[in-house]
């Protein structure tokens, strides 16, 4: 018997879906375990299956919801008003009409699974360990941390896959980040991507698949993993990935689409085999020490731009780049990022939006109130997290701190449903992106754990979180 | 898609490093159905001021930067956000081409899915570029060069089947279709 190399847990999954090998003249043919989609970008997708009289070749393993420009009042979401932007509702019709059309399965706007593409995945337990996962959304590497090899592509992709159940791709190169140590407390895994992000760039993860490994990794819960693996784009990452354990054995059990009695153990089997053998090789290593970080938030409009919560804001000489970037933010190199003045704070996104992190901002804001004059606008990942927070009155303790409690979606994250942050406004955010403009023409923001986001939406200025939970 | 195979254009300059896709083409833009049109939102925030006047200081503003194919642009250009819509306003904008050092993948694929040509130079290049805007250029994808006006050539990496496609004016999804007998049996396989 032919004894093989040792492999990354990458290369396992890329290995069992490769339909078609690459040459050097054409990219290998892979095969998608599972295509989430969404109402922004399928209908080009769609339209062009109506185009060339196509079906779609694999409804059984897709699955569509609506979550970036739909509503968050629920006045919107459950009748009683319109949509309040038109084009937005156009949009959410028009993926009823296609999932209609192409028999496609839509958890829709009503629909009580509906949330975050990225959150139901894995709360329905379709996102499984060796998996193959796309959607048009490049935040797609969430799923990485189940052991997926899960990435974002783009609406003519989106085709692709709808119509062959398959995509043209080279393969990455591997990235091994090692992350020894414990976080201490107070310091999240939100902290723990910033920094690394901080570390390597924005563009330190290019053509790239990620592994996060060591002991900070294990010790993570999976909704911990799963905003660690999230944010791998923002780092230039396609994929995210993190080794399948009994944390992700244990998440997965009993959820309505994961396997189930002699199915369930033979899935743990096989979910077994998958992590990188002792030995394999990686294009490039990088090491964290989960130990010398500290909460972490960003000043500048990419998240590279981001500094420990205690340090001031660094400067770089001659870098038009960086200049223009701080007189966007209009902040001043040397000026500490602490106590600079919020006027919103945004709970959500499928970053932080899961009910861990609800439940660790409610810690924080129990018996608190939002700051005079802040806006606390708190969006479940999904309506599944809506009802289980409910359940657990931290409705209650957000409502009662003055903050804004609404149905799901990506909301303030990106803006599209009309959620905005108004002009020159600073908004302290537990989403991924600090683009310019990305939360509203002109807004500003700074993106940070919910447990930042809960310190500061109190005292209405930038807030080490480890000072009220300390204090 | 139309087919590439030779592109001779002035070029127009955006140094800004990290020019994400949300700069591209902002999220309020995205809830259109088509990919047609896109062209005239390509920008927005920094091409028109509050009132929707076109800002005048922004390149594309400038009468110079008329008809010219070719979008030279800072570090990491496309990063963020998968929106193909991206590449669709560049297209119907006019753009062709986009140069810079690196370019981010996502955006890279989507971009040669749409007949517009990532093109990826070393850093002296890219400094020429940048301090020359409005140089004319030839992008040769036959031989992946891109010439400048001083008669320098320098190559540019490009992966053999996209270029096939480009240079064909071919789409992706009728290679792929061709592999129905293989994707079946694979299929047969793992059921
Ligand atoms: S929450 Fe934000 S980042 Fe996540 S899918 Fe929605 S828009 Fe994208």
């Amino acid at each position: 018997m032919r004894v093989s190399s040792p492999k990354t847990m990458f290369e396992k999954v890329w290995d069992r879906h490769v339909v078609v090998p690459e040459t050097a003249d054409t990219p290998a043919v892979l095969f998608i375990d599972l295509h989430l989609t969404h109402e922004v970008t399928s209908p080009q997708a769609f339209q062009l299956l109506r185009e060339r009289g196509m079906k779609l070749r694999r409804p059984d393993l897709t699955l569509a919801t609506m979550d970036h420009s739909t509503p968050t009042r629920t006045e919107q979401v459950f009748g009683g008003q319109p949509i309040s932007i038109e084009s937005a509702a156009r949009q959410v019709h028009q993926l009823e009409k296609n999932c209609a059309e192409f028999g496609v399965e839509l958890l829709g706007l009503r629909h009580e699974l509906r949330g975050i593409v990225h959150i139901i995945g894995p709360e329905l337990g379709l996102t499984q360990p060796g998996r193959t996962i796309v959607c048009g959304d490049s935040h797609t590497s969430t799923h990485g941390a189940f052991g997926a090899l899960a990435f974002g592509i783009g609406s003519t992709e989106v085709g692709h896959v709808l119509a062959t159940q398959c995509l043209l791709q080279r393969r990455p190169k591997t990235l091994a980040i090692e992350v020894a140590n414990a976080l201490h407390p107070g310091v999240t895994a939100k902290d723990l991507i910033l920094g690394i992000i901080g570390q390597i760039g924005v563009a330190g993860g290019t053509g790239h698949v990620i592994e996060y490994r060591g002991a900070a990794i294990r010790a993570m819960d999976m909704e911990a993993r799963m905003t660690v693996c999230n944010m791998s784009i923002e780092a230039g990452a396609r994929a995210g990935l993190i080794a399948p354990d009994e944390t992700t054995f244990a998440y997965l059990k009993g959820k309505a689409r994961a396997p189930r009695g002699a199915a369930w153990d033979e899935a743990v089997a096989r979910w077994r085999e998958l992590p990188s053998d002792s030995g394999a090789r990686f294009d490039r290593t990088v090491n964290v020490d989960a130990a010398a970080l500290e909460p972490m938030i960003t000043y500048g409009t990419n998240p590279g731009m981001v500094v420990p919560i205690t340090a001031p804001i660094p400067s770089r000489s001659g870098d038009a780049a960086f200049d223009k970037s701080l007189a966007y933010m209009g902040f001043t190199a040397g000026e500490p990022i602490r106590n600079q003045p919020v006027n919103v704070v945004f709970l959500g996104s499928c970053t932080n939006g899961r009910i861990s992190d609800l439940r660790a901002a409610a810690d924080v804001l129990r018996g608190h109130k939002v700051a005079k004059g802040v806006h606390l606008l708190v969006v479940p990942g999904s309506q599944q997290v809506r009802r289980e927070a409910e359940k657990e009155g931290l409705d209650r303790v957000f409502i009662e701190a003055g903050a804004d409690w609404r149905e799901s979606g990506c909301s303030m994250c990106l803006g599209m449903n009309g959620d905005t942050v108004p002009k020159g406004e600073y908004c302290v955010s537990t989403s991924n992106r600090n683009f310019e403009g990305r939360q509203g023409v002109g807004a500003r923001t700074l993106l940070a754990s919910p447990l930042t986001a809960a310190a500061t939406a109190i005292r209405g200025r930038v807030t080490d979180p480890r000072d009220l939970i300390n204090g | 898609m139309t087919a590439i195979k030779t592109l001779r254009s002035r070029t127009v300059v955006l140094p800004s490093t990290n020019i994400d896709t949300d700069q591209i083409m902002p999220a309020r833009f995205l809830t259109t159905t088509t990919r047609e049109g896109l062209g005239a939102h390509l920008f927005a925030d920094w091409r028109y001021d509050a009132a929707g006047a076109p800002n005048p200081d922004f390149v594309l503003n400038r009468p110079e930067a008329k008809g010219c194919q070719v979008l030279v642009a800072g570090r990491n250009i496309g990063c963020g956000s998968s929106r193909e819509h991206a590449p669709w306003g560049l297209v119907d904008y006019g753009f062709r081409a986009v140069i810079s050092t690196e370019i981010a993948d996502i955006f890279r694929n989507n971009s040669l899915k749409n007949g517009l040509l990532p093109v990826i130079v070393d850093g002296q290049t890219h400094e020429w570029l940048l301090a020359n805007p409005g140089a004319e250029v030839t992008i040769d994808l036959e031989s992946c060069t891109l010439t400048l006006p001083t008669g320098t050539a320098v190559k540019f990496p490009i992966d053999a089947f996209a270029r096939y496609c480009l240079m064909n004016g071919v789409d992706e999804l009728g290679y792929l279709l061709s592999k129905d007998a293989e994707i079946r049996a694979y299929e047969q396989r793992r059921a």
